[in-house]
């Protein structure tokens, strides 16, 4: 850990990916401003010392809001990649394990299938068959993730099989399941580390752009991607209302991905050997 | 070669009729009816159940899958239930914005990337290397509809150099061109920034190979090299995900076509997702995954063909 | 020369949109129609297009919602207000070339109130028990009983007149009216074109063509106006912008009146608002003005009962149901609920019901209501709150004219059931008299607003945004659709 402190990627990655992370936490107990009400007297404020972002168009504190709309997002994209992890990294040992059997086809077709879907096309039938929410939102995401985990972790896996240490393992009995968690799994964490902080930032754009379209969270739930929705008409004149909740998109999205990239360099050898 | 081919052959007709089957269960669970929505609100029942048999919906659902697939293999994609025209008809207009915009995107996201990903691979480490990786990353992290609001409103509504939205049809290739160059600069931000990223690393990965090294040896420029040998091979990568980017542009602009009222694929099946017109949101979606089943079937096909190794693995 | 072809066809460009200027018109709409046949679906998008302008009816309703004579030029009516004779404008041609004849109308109306009817509002032609034609040029209808809006009821869209034996499945893609416009063509997911129709009986229509463009989204609504693509949205879906138009001489912004009665409706069969006091507690809760203020940006007449504030018969109840939060926690606790409690607050996607219900569930949550809201497509709605009636409460503006009727029908979805009310409406529907009538209504609206059957709110206007330079317009929505032939470019 201390290693990837050195490349200044990660540094600023982590810095911005903390800072929201932190928010989120920090909403939990407090913000400058409760957002449950509305105060339409006090609306469209444009930033001061009262209101650090401005007031949007119920007069709702924006800062407040985009505090509250991190916990919306971080929990979104958490548990979808807890959900590709989850049942894309077994199938994928499980492939490996079986390679060239027909439970690694019937997998890995399945895996073509779900990537032929069109993503965010999928994710929006989703949530018009089982209603508009964010735990369908989770699930849409969700989905998409598993292939990915699945294909990452059987390309791991599939090296791994004929290590030494592996083979020395089989010659021992022990049953593929066991090999597969007691020596591949822990081998591949890497990996899934380095993805996981991908799909982690994809899943935050994904959760944008399903709550922009209307089919995320929905109110009085803050989220960026309603807070963007819902400012479009106004742009042209209370353009601030568009600004920060994008703003903090951005900036959360491009920490993850910088840490991830760092994680990339350091973990695998072979770009290190490039960096020399 | 001939057996690979067979195998994925076989393997692009299950994957096909897996889809067909997903599809048409996923979408006739979709909540409400499209006889009620096209009478309204206050619309008597018989007048609802009227309309229900008319349009064929009280047949069971697996006499309504046959009749859709074995419509479909004609090429038959039935009538929609919202405009009575038939949806061959409404995609042949839509495919028409939802293409060219797609290979617009791809174009400029290739232009975009080529230069810069060589420069950020020839130069490393210089500045212009920081340059490009940085923007790149502000690229990748970018939300396309974020982007195209600030486009709209800055360069559209206050400038007035592009039209905000809309499409005026082909007849005037000028004004059509005009329209569809906004939100192609918009879809093709984020692919630029993945594909520079992606050129970038694959030079590198070249640059570093032992051949390399020989043609540098063999007293080749630096630039020379890199041009003869570096670019030819680091393209395969480069080209992979170029094709992945088309099937995704073709489908995954339904958010921007929304945002400049694009009439194309996009917004048709956004829009007749929320009015209900299933036969539409099957058939389209169904053509979309088939162009995505297809394109990386030509993907896989061709690579096997260059690197035979590859064979053995299917 | 590559370069001296696109100047040339940039010249021609500029060209023929300088001369298309004043007699061409493209206007924005939200909602595209499914079809254009307004005899076979209750959609107001399909009366946007061709009421009165491609179809028309024995009467028809003018900006200011009067009834005037349509096709049929004068009518006689019986003492006992069971007979109308109609006598039609002679030489009307359809568009198709062929007569406008007394048996057209006869078709039209039995086809309309026929047992396997799609129409959608059968209910405007339940009360007629004949219709014939005795010459050419005149309709006779007769009526099971006394219908005092039946000149009313013919003016709608539902009513219109189509020619005898038309293909009514082609007429949905390919309408064939007597109007002064006449359909040219349809993009779907796009746009509709009509031109003038030359051999109109009446006044011809000043513009020479007409394109309806379909811009559901309210930003781009904005864009499309701000850069020129259309140069009217009469029905403008963003209130917030409408100061920025009204600030930028390009444009003029028209307000009106629509017969739009935005509620929030309740579910009188499902606990607790089966209980008069919660629904009252309810009502006491709700902030009208802040609510016509942070949905609306102003624009929108509080309203006490559901009635349209421009109706004569209209009376002023909003003092029955004031913004009282303290009331409304003590009417609760009286109720048992001195903690509150949870229901549902399904919305569907106008802005007026979208931002209505964040502003409603605040309010509500103050005085110890919450609410779940759920975003709800119109098909959905439809299907789970309108017809499955699984809601507990919900915003929508009813937009029909005069239709303070629904409250007479216990399975309407807000399941209001008063024997007392239903009396009202059977002794209304007998009765011709004017200033009987509006007793009878104002009764009416006592009796729904002192029941605090929903939550009234406000009137919704109609802000419409339009070139500065188009005249023409209606500025007020007596019904769907309204009259183009009379818009025209000032030079």
């Amino acid at each position: 850990m201390k290693r990837a402190f050195r490349i200044p990627g990660f540094s600023i990655g982590f810095v911005l990916a903390f800072t929201f992370a932190a928010a989120a936490v920090l909403s939990y107990f407090w913000t400058p401003f409760t957002v449950d009400g509305v105060d339409i007297v006090n609306k469209l404020h444009t930033p001061d010392a009262t209101n650090w972002f401005g007031t949007d168009q119920f007069g709702r504190d924006i800062f407040s809001m985009i505090m509250i709309g991190a916990r919306t997002s971080i929990a979104v994209a958490i548990v979808a990649v807890g959900i590709g992890v989850l049942l894309g990294v077994p199938l994928g040992l499980a492939a490996a394990a079986r390679k060239g059997a027909l439970l690694d086809e019937v997998i890995m077709r399945g895996n073509d299938l779900i990537f032929a879907f069109p993503a965010l096309l999928i994710a929006i039938l989703i949530t018009a068959v089982f209603g508009p929410s964010a735990v369908n939102a989770i699930i849409a995401i969700g989905i998409f993730n598993i292939p990915v985990f699945a294909r990452l972790s059987r390309g791991g896996a599939l090296s791994l099989w004929t290590r030494d240490f592996v083979l020395a393992a089989r010659v021992a009995g022990k049953s593929r399941l066991r090999i597969s968690f007691e020596h591949i799994l822990p081998n591949i964490t890497n990996l899934l580390i380095v993805q996981g902080t991908i799909q982690f930032s994809l899943g935050i754009l994904a959760e944008a752009a399903l709550s922009y379209i209307g089919l995320g969270a929905q109110p009085p739930i803050p989220s960026w991607g309603r807070m963007l929705a819902d400012s479009q008409t106004m742009v042209s004149f209370a353009p601030h209302l568009a600004l920060f909740p994008g703003l903090a998109i951005v900036l959360t999205v491009l920490g993850l991905n910088l840490m991830g990239d760092a994680l990339r360099d350091l973990f695998d050898p072979k770009l290190r050997r490039g960096r020399r | 070669m001939l057996i690979f081919t067979l195998k994925r052959l076989a393997s692009l007709g299950l994957s096909l009729i897996a889809a067909s089957v997903a599809i048409f269960f996923v979408v006739e669970i979709i909540p409400g009816d499209p006889a009620r929505l096209m009478l309204g609100i206050n619309a008597t029942q018989d007048a609802v159940d009227a309309l229900r048999s008319q349009m064929g919906l009280d047949q069971g659902l697996l006499a309504r899958y046959w009749l859709w697939v074995s419509g479909l293999v004609r090429g038959d994609f039935g009538v929609s239930y919202t405009y009575h025209v038939p949806v061959a008809e409404m995609v042949q207009g839509r495919v028409w914005v939802s293409l060219p915009l797609a290979l617009y995107a791809l174009l400029l996201s290739t232009a975009i990337a080529f230069p810069i990903g060589i420069l950020a691979a020839a130069k490393r480490g210089s500045w212009a290397d920081w340059l490009v990786m940085g923007g790149t990353q502000l690229g990748v992290a970018i939300p396309n509809f974020w982007f195209a609001m600030l486009m709209v409103s800055i360069l559209a509504i206050k400038y007035g150099l592009f039209s905000a939205g809309g499409f005026p049809g082909w007849e005037d290739p000028l004004a059509a061109m005009k329209a569809l160059t906004l939100p192609a600069v918009v879809l093709a931000l984020p692919q630029a920034s993945i594909l520079a990223r992606v050129m970038r690393s694959s030079l590198l990965d070249t640059l570093s190979e032992d051949f390399m090294r020989t043609a540098r040896a063999k007293g080749r420029s630096a630039r020379g090299a890199m041009v003869h040998h570096a670019l030819r091979n680091a393209m395969i990568p480069v080209l992979t995900i170029i094709g992945l980017q088309f099937s995704f542009l073709l489908a995954g602009a339904i958010i921007i076509e929304k945002i400049f009222f694009l009439p194309g694929l996009g917004s048709m099946i956004f829009t007749a997702i929320t009015q209900r017109d299933l036969i539409v949101v099957e058939s389209v979606v169904m053509l979309l995954v088939f162009a995505v089943i297809l394109v990386t079937f030509l993907v896989d096909i061709t690579y096997a063909m260059v690197d035979p190794r590859l064979r053995r693995r299917a | 020369m590559k370069r001296i072809l696109i100047g040339a066809s940039l010249l021609a460009m500029l060209a023929t949109g300088a001369m298309a200027a004043n007699t061409s018109i493209t206007i924005g709409d939200q909602l595209e129609p499914p079809h254009l046949d307004p005899t076979a679906g209750a959609a107001g998008a399909i009366d946007n297009v061709v009421y009165i302008n491609i179809y028309e009816g024995l009467t028809e309703f003018a900006s200011d919602g009067s009834v005037i004579p349509a096709l049929a030029e004068s009518w006689d009516i019986s003492e006992d207000g069971l007979t109308y004779t109609f006598h039609l404008h002679s030489g009307v041609k359809f568009h198709d070339g062929s007569d406008l004849t007394a048996s057209d109308v006869v078709w039209s109306l039995n086809r309309a109130r026929a047992e396997d009817s799609v129409n959608a509002q059968k209910g405007l032609f339940a009360n007629i028990a004949d219709v014939s034609a005795p010459d050419d040029t005149t309709v006779v209808v007769t009526l099971t009983t006394p219908t005092g809006n039946f000149l009313f009821n013919m003016a709608w869209g539902d009513a219109v007149i189509l020619n005898e034996g038309d293909d009514v499945e082609a007429l949905k893609t390919h309408p064939n009216g007597t109007g002064p416009f006449v359909f040219q063509n349809w993009v779907q997911g796009d746009s509709i074109t009509m031109t003038r129709n030359p051999n109109y009986w009446g006044e011809p229509a000043k513009l020479e063509t007409v394109t309806i463009k379909y811009i559901s989204d309210p930003t781009a609504a904005f864009n499309a106006v701000m850069a020129g693509d259309v140069d009217a949205f009469p029905t403008f879906p963003a209130p917030e912008n409408l100061p920025q138009f009204d600030a930028d001489p390009r444009f003029t912004v028209i307000v009106g009146s629509t017969e739009g009665e935005t509620i929030l409706s309740t579910n009188n069969k499902m606990p607790p608002f089966d209980n008069p006091k919660v629904r009252e507690a309810l009502a006491h809760a709700i902030d009208r003005q802040a609510i016509i203020d942070g949905a609306m940006f102003g624009y929108g007449t509080p309203i006490g009962t559901h009635m349209a504030p421009h109706n004569p018969a209209y009376v002023d109840l909003t003092g029955l149901s004031n913004y009282d939060p303290e009331l409304a926690k003590k009417l609760l606790a009286e109720a048992g609920f001195p903690d509150g409690f949870t229901t549902t607050l399904k919305l569907p996607p106008p802005s007026y019901a979208r931002r209505g219900g964040e502003i409603i569930a605040a309010e509500l949550r103050a005085v110890g209501i919450e609410t779940e809201v759920t975003n709800l497509e119109w098909s959905q709605w439809l299907e789970e709150v309108f017809k499955g009636k699984d809601y507990g409460l919900t915003i929508v503006s009813h937009t029909e004219p005069m239709d303070i009727g629904i409250y007479a029908n216990p399975d309407y979805y807000f399941q209001y059931d008063n024997p007392a009310f239903q009396g009202l409406m059977e002794q209304l529907n007998l009765t011709t008299d004017p200033t009987k009538r509006a007793a009878i209504l104002g009764a009416a609206q006592t009796m729904i607003a002192e029941d605090h059957v929903n939550g009234y709110l406000f009137e919704l206007a109609k802000t419409g945004v339009a070139n500065a330079k188009i005249h023409g317009l209606w500025a007020n929505a007596p019904t769907q659709g309204a009259n183009l032939a009379e818009v025209y470019w000032e030079d």
